[in-house]
């Protein structure tokens, strides 16, 4: 018996599929009580790595330190990826979701994984930090838990692929997909990628824990997980790329600039993203600068091409739709006039800012092969990702929270106040969090590490006092996020248990033909394709404002780039 | 209509780019080309490069070579544990063994002379971390990894772990003097 059941959202005029709806929340729920978990030992983390605070002793913050890691990149990210997988193929698509069973055994084997993973780190003897680099060993149970958590995500990523299967032959959508979907099924291809790597890796090193295999190598290991690990991040960033762009479709009804251009450059991920895996290994040996070069450049950067795309696209989207509402005047009329008290907007907006200023910089400066010599290890690296995993996936996540509330919710919105701030403390509080943190990298302070004093060690190194004064506005930063992020979870968890509840029409059963999209209207080829925009703009240009702020971004670019080959010019010559 | 709907142009591919689009496009190309270019560029003409110079090794083999180096080389110890500080001949070849928690043996190398730097760890992932210059290298089990390099500025440096490597990994430090 198929489950048919629908409804309908009058608000938005989006479609809910009784069982994607289910999963949706479930999924959404998961991701922010890892949230809240997660959170809570990046307060523990802050507070250590503090000097003036130093409150965890050594074991307990490297326990701490793994924990938050898995909380956050596997956990929170992924749990919120597989809410936002079927929501953009069902929801969008209005379909049914293909093999409901699937989907729930592939929820739960998400939580026990993620629960076994947790449990195995706070026994105390899995403190291998996420990245578990062999040959330190962790309880096996660490790698089992990742390995079912894994196994749940790929059922996901299958349940989503079905879905659309779904929709095409049940007729639910015209044409192609919309871009957002694209976008998700682009996400959905790189995490199945990701997923294969990480099991023909963490396999092998269950297998080893449990005294199966005798030796794992450490650079094999090294490579092969890092196609995992950052890989994994390259979801987040098809994922939180595809919600820039519904986003601006919710919010301003903003239709993308060319869908040719979107999409060539989610293409271009695909085929190009995954590589900048490498650029965990450009300070290791037995590696070749050909094969470094080649792929930390994603083959000539063509992946770093992509991001620079959709971060022109998204802000220039909003800018024709709102030129087009009569925003005209100026080059940055279209943005004063931008809903900046929604928190949907808002935070999407800090969130593209941050990922592309903090995050997308400097993370093509240490992934160039010489300039990670003096970037490698250091606590700029935290920096560069809290900025492209924190500023730019979850808050954008969070944006898209403040939509789905009372959408998929159907609860009003508790502590408006307090929402239109969030994404100002969060944001802003943790982009100088990844800011000062990238300060103390530059001056060499180390990351993972419980003590930059080297209190009573004779051989120890006295850092520079900046250095200190770096990760005090570090400290105080991430506090400022941590209140953000707390905002947040009151606000998500309160509108969702105690939120005022708004009334729709609940479900209904559809018939296959009710469910079936509309054809479309034939249009004249020469008004479909021709000049759609209107007279807006200025010279020929439909989004000054956007290319404007585009190259204050090159210009930050190229100049923060040569600035660190001229820092490297100065150390120590090697070869 | 938007992104979140099907295009309204079914063939939407033939959609021209918007001028915005296109030059933008051109110029971040353009970039990435210079960025690209810039690897490759300072392997030739830039003096900061990591070598590629590795060979596999064993933990036994190694220590043995480097303990080998070191008596040759010794020309004092320091601290309590006694750890010895080799001053290997300008040109030639010293050993670092990095093991938990410590980094063996010491090195005081000369002011603009050229060594032959071999790292390799005997348990877990090490991170070579040379302070104040800030050079990071990071050293494996089972990998002799040869880097050359030239101090440039005499004074005394410090080595620290900058890859996590258990319990005591912030303890693990190190001194390297660089003498006129």
């Amino acid at each position: 018996m198929i489950n048919r059941n629908f409804r309908t959202d009058p608000a938005t005029g989006l479609v809910f599929h009784e069982t994607a709806e289910k999963l949706i929340r479930a999924n959404a729920v998961a991701a922010v009580v890892s949230l809240l978990v997660g959170g809570i030992l990046a307060f523990f983390v802050i507070m250590t790595r503090w000097p003036a605070v130093h409150l965890l002793p050594a074991d307990w913050f490297y326990l701490v330190l793994t924990a938050h890691g898995v909380d956050m990149l596997v956990l929170w990210i992924i749990f919120f990826e597989i809410a936002v997988l079927y929501f953009a193929g069902c929801v969008l698509l209005k379909c049914r979701l293909a093999a409901p069973k699937w989907a729930w055994t592939g929820f739960w084997l998400m939580v026990i994984g993620g629960i076994m993973n947790n449990v195995a780190v706070f026994r105390g003897d899995s403190s291998v930090m996420f990245t578990s680099y062999v040959p330190m060993g962790a309880h096996p149970a660490f790698y089992l838990g990742l390995i079912l958590f894994a196994v749940g995500a790929l059922i996901g990523c299958f349940v989503f692929l079905g879905s659309l299967v779904v929709a095409k032959s049940e007729k639910t959508y015209n044409g192609s997909l919309p871009l957002v979907t694209f976008g998700a099924v682009v996400a959905c291809i790189i995490a199945v990628f990701t997923i294969a790597s990480g099991a023909i890796i963490l396999i092998p090193t269950f297998l080893w824990s449990v005294g199966l295999i005798p030796t794992i190598d450490s650079l094999m290991y090294k490579t092969v997980w890092w196609a995992f690990g950052h890989s994994s991040q390259q979801i987040n960033v098809s994922a939180h790329v595809a919600i820039w762009y519904a986003i601006a479709a919710i919010v301003f009804g903003a239709k993308p600039m060319s869908e040719k251009v979107s999409r060539g450059a989610f293409l271009l991920y695909i085929f190009f993203l995954q590589l900048a895996s490498a650029h965990h290994l450009l300070s290791d040996p037995g590696l070749t600068s050909n094969w470094k070069i080649f792929n930390t450049s994603y083959a000539m950067y063509l992946a770093v091409l992509a991001s620079m795309v959709h971060g022109l696209t998204v802000p220039g989207a909003i800018e024709v739709a709102q030129r087009q509402k009569g925003y005209n005047r100026g080059l940055f009329e279209w943005l004063r006039k931008a809903p900046w008290g929604n928190p949907v907007f808002s935070g999407m907006f800090i969130s593209l800012v941050g990922f592309g200023f903090l995050g997308g910089i400097s993370g093509v400066m240490m992934g160039t092969e010489q300039l990670n010599l003096i970037i490698h290890n250091t606590i700029y690296v935290p920096g560069h990702f809290h900025a492209t995993v924190v500023v730019g996936t979850t808050l954008a996540f969070m944006a898209m929270t403040y939509f789905l509330i009372p959408t998929l919710f159907r609860r009003e919105i508790m502590f408006p106040k307090l929402a239109k701030w969030q994404p100002y403390l969060f944001g802003l509080g943790m982009s100088g969090f990844a800011l000062f943190m990238m300060g103390a990298g530059t001056l060499g302070v180390p990351r993972r590490h419980w003590d930059m004093t080297f209190a009573g060690n004779p051989l120890g190194y006295e850092f520079a006092g900046t250095a200190y004064l770096m990760m005090g506005l570090t400290a105080i930063c991430g506090l400022i996020a941590i209140i953000g992020g707390g905002a947040y979870l009151l606000i998500t968890v309160g509108s969702v248990f105690f939120g005022k509840k708004i009334d729709v029409p609940e479900y209904r059963t559809l018939t296959l033909r009710e469910g079936a999209a509309p054809r479309p209207v034939r249009q004249p080829v020469a008004v479909a394709i021709g000049a759609h925009h209107g007279n807006i703009g200025i010279a020929g240009f439909v989004a000054p404002g956007t290319f404007t702020l585009a190259m204050v971004f090159l210009v930050a670019f190229v100049l923060y780039y040569f600035v660190n080959w001229k820092y490297l010019s100065t150390v120590w010559p090697l070869s | 209509m938007s992104a979140i709907e099907p295009p309204v142009e079914r063939i939407w591919w033939k959609q021209p780019l918007d001028r915005v689009e296109g030059t933008w496009i051109v110029i971040a190309f353009v970039w990435c080309i210079v960025m690209f270019v810039m690897m490759p560029y300072w392997h030739i003409y830039g003096k900061q490069n990591l070598s590629n110079e590795a060979y596999r090794t064993t933990a036994e083999a190694y220590l043995k070579k480097a303990t080998e180096s070191a008596e040759k080389t010794t020309v004092r110890t320091e601290t309590d544990l006694k750890i010895p500080v080799v001053h290997p001949a300008p040109g030639g070849d010293a050993y670092l063994v990095a093991r938990l928690w410590q980094w063996w043996p010491m090195l005081e190398l000369e002011e603009g002379k050229t060594y032959r730097i071999h790292l390799a760890s005997m348990d877990f992932l090490h991170g070579f971390s040379l302070q104040p210059e800030n050079i990071n290298i990071q050293v494996h089990p089972g990998y002799e990894h040869i880097v050359t390099v030239t101090p440039t500025r005499a004074g005394t440096y410090s080595i620290i772990c900058n890859e996590y490597c258990g319990i005591n990994h912030h303890t693990m430090a190190s001194k390297l003097y660089v003498v006129k």
